[in-house]
């Protein structure tokens, strides 16, 4: 079975926009990925599917790019989705102990949804945010600074409905969905949400003005020349 | 002492650092004016001058790879911003994007114009939903600007600039198969050559450039080359962000010219966390070999790091204190890279597999000192046998821990277990800047 007609043209407006922004089609198939998942929370067979149709390519020329790519997912996952990062820096610092008690804490393993649907948890890749290790995400957002308590506190909040307010992001999650139609290339409007930057990305800019450092070449000089 | 140099990271304290008025309150976009009345071939030698060579761990001269791009060719030229930071232990992409989008996009411009692009892309990481919104906002802003789009600022230059977010792959990082990614395929490398400035995006001449070396450009525009040379060192030119994370007092972005040492780098920021002593460290991610306490004066340049048997990569600086098991780090970072192999090259795809159940298995104890060695020749045949360099910086962990603690393995083997308690390596068992306990 395909998507309902009214969903399918909505969906094949969008496919359009996203199309165009290229020379050739098929470098839409990543966004047009991250489409069907916002539409869907995964990547169903339906979603694959529609893409290959928009494209022109086989549902089995999709579906190799699907199986290759971490953040599609081929099944329902928790409206949000809760990383914990097990690479060896996060690890070390807690990441191993976070992930160990969370999963005890739901009762779920790597991408099951909780029985409500609300939560599901994902060992996560290095996130580039290594100076606020041990870190987490939900739905892609940064939570910097993890403990394993403030793990368990995150999950019961987003499953009580709660709003969940990142450390470095917008002012409250937004859903799996939502976060996915932004990867697709349509913004939300909420980039002037959240601070510019945290504490630990200011660190040694604190340090330079502290010590009179800016006043070198480098910043002064910047500014004048400029 | 080396002096921090913010320059990059200047703004980031600002609290509207991300918006186009607060780029331009600071002389935002002054440089693309400046650049659009030069010639791009002009620009291209103003790059080649600053010694600019490319922030995304390579090193590889900014300057001498635009002027790879055939001029003159009749065929469009591509320009590919990797936004796509993923290597373990890098951070500075993300807070640059975060803080001060429009660095990046003003200094895709620039590049773009040099090198005769009239469609560029930021090729962003997905797992990063709040940096992909600020660089979409700022992309929006310079077209409403006038900044991208057709005729700029009265040049008679037009400029696409499409934002355009991964799905989670690693090996994207790797500028071809980020080109495949980007073509809509499985992100798996090309065999080069043909490098990407001869075929690369869609066949075309591509200058694919990683974000710190593309938000540098603005400020050599600005600046002139000899400012940014008259930072850094002999070879390695300028400046860039350093970024320390780990068991050390106040990890952070700490920008600085290259040629600073870890020893210093270390004091700015507190020093090993309290009590704790320095055991082994990444200069630039975990594909660059580690080093011990032996070398905290190394001078954090290309060629300094080299001699030292290392790579400065993206200078990602993690610190591990002598709590840390590094048969337990290596097997991470090992499962690390067999997870994100293509799987296109075979000694790669199986090495790391390998990798990964043998240093399972000496982790537990179950290993003898014969193990090492076929570790160590399992990497000769990873190393240098794959299109890519993921499988090679697989090898650097594995090889490098060797060579520094075998003693530590052995242990391992001597006493059938894990000597380390995992839980005296986390934050909350030690002090660090009041988080934890004490």
């Amino acid at each position: 079975m395909a998507f309902d007609a009214d969903v399918a043209e909505r969906l094949a407006r969008d496919a359009k926009e996203i199309i165009a922004r290229y020379p050739r089609p098929r470098s839409a198939l990543l966004p047009l990925l991250h489409l069907v998942q916002a539409e869907e929370g995964h990547v169903s067979r339906d979603g694959v599917e529609f893409c290959a149709a928009q494209l022109g390519i086989t549902p089995a020329q999709v579906e190799g790019v699907v199986t290759f790519y971490t953040m599609y997912k081929q099944h329902p996952i928790g409206e949000y989705s809760v990383g914990v990062c097990t690479n060896t820096l996060c690890a070390v610092l807690g990441g191993d102990q976070i992930w160990q008690e969370l999963s005890d804490h739901l009762g779920v393993g790597a991408d099951e949804p909780t029985d409500d649907g609300k939560v599901s948890i994902e060992r996560i890749e290095c996130n580039a945010a290594c100076d606020y290790a041990p870190v987490m995400t939900v739905n892609w957002e940064f939570f910097d600074n993890m403990t394993p308590e403030k793990a368990k506190r995150l999950v019961d909040d987003l499953r009580a409905g709660e709003a969940v307010a990142p450390t470095r992001g917008a002012t409250s999650v937004c859903t799996w969905k939502q976060a996915s139609r932004v990867l697709a290339g349509f913004p939300d409007g909420r980039a002037h949400e959240g601070v510019q930057a945290g504490p630990e990305s200011l660190r040694g800019l604190d340090l330079a003005r502290e010590r009179g450092w800016t006043d070198a070449a480098a910043d002064g000089g910047a500014e004048e020349n400029r | 002492m080396t002096a921090l140099t913010p320059i990059l990271t200047r703004a980031w304290d600002r609290a509207d650092s991300f918006t186009l008025r607060s780029y331009e309150d600071r002389g935002g976009y002054r440089a693309l004016r400046t650049a659009l009345g030069m010639d791009p071939g002009a620009l291209v030698e103003a790059v080649k001058d600053s010694g600019l060579r490319g922030r995304g761990g390579a090193g590889f001269p900014t300057g001498m790879k635009w002027g790879f791009i055939p001029q003159g060719d009749g065929k469009p030229h591509y320009l590919v911003v990797n936004a796509d930071e993923s290597e373990p232990g890098t951070c500075k992409d993300v807070p640059l994007m975060m803080a001060d989008p429009h660095l990046l996009v003003e200094g895709s411009i620039i590049t773009a114009y040099a090198i005769r692009s009239h469609l560029a892309f930021i090729y962003v990481r997905g797992e990063v939903l709040h940096v992909i919104r600020r660089v979409q906002q700022a992309v929006a802003e310079a077209y409403e600007a006038g900044y991208l789009g057709t005729d700029i600022l009265g040049s008679g230059y037009d400029l696409e600039l499409v934002v355009h977010c991964g799905a989670g792959a690693y090996i994207c990082g790797e500028e071809t198969a980020l080109l495949d990614s980007l073509e809509g395929y499985r992100g798996q490398p090309r065999l080069k050559p043909p490098f990407p400035a001869i075929a690369g995006l869609y066949g075309g001449p591509t200058v694919i450039n990683n974000v710190e070396s593309i938000a540098s450009v603005p400020s050599i525009v600005a600046n002139g080359a000899d400012w940014f040379a008259g930072m850094g060192t002999e070879k390695s030119k300028g400046f860039g962000i350093f970024s320390l994370s780990g068991h050390v007092t106040r990890p952070g972005q700490y920008e600085a010219p290259l040629g600073i040492t870890l020893r210093e780098l270390l004091d700015m920021a507190g020093g090993v966390r309290a009590g704790h002593r320095l055991k082994f460290w990444t200069p630039g991610g975990s594909s660059t070999p580690i080093l011990t306490d032996e070398h905290l004066d190394v001078p954090l340049d290309f060629e300094s790091v080299g001699a030292a048997g290392s790579m400065l990569g993206t200078r990602a600086l993690q610190i591990f204190d002598e709590t840390t098991c590094v048969v337990r780090a290596v097997l991470r970072w090992s499962e690390f890279y067999a997870h994100e192999s293509c799987g296109k090259c075979t000694p790669c795809r199986e090495g790391t597999y390998w990798y990964k159940l043998m240093l399972a298995r000496l982790e537990k104890g179950n290993g003898t000192e014969e193990d090492l060695d076929t570790l160590l020749d399992m990497s000769d045949n990873i190393l240098g046998r794959a299109f890519c360099a993921l499988g090679d910086g697989a090898t650097s962990p594995v090889t490098s821990s060797i060579q520094y603690f075998r003693d530590e393995y052995i242990r391992h083997f001597d006493s059938g277990g894990c000597p380390f308690d995992p839980a005296a390596s986390t934050v909350w068992a030690g002090p660090r800047d009041g988080q934890g306990a004490t």
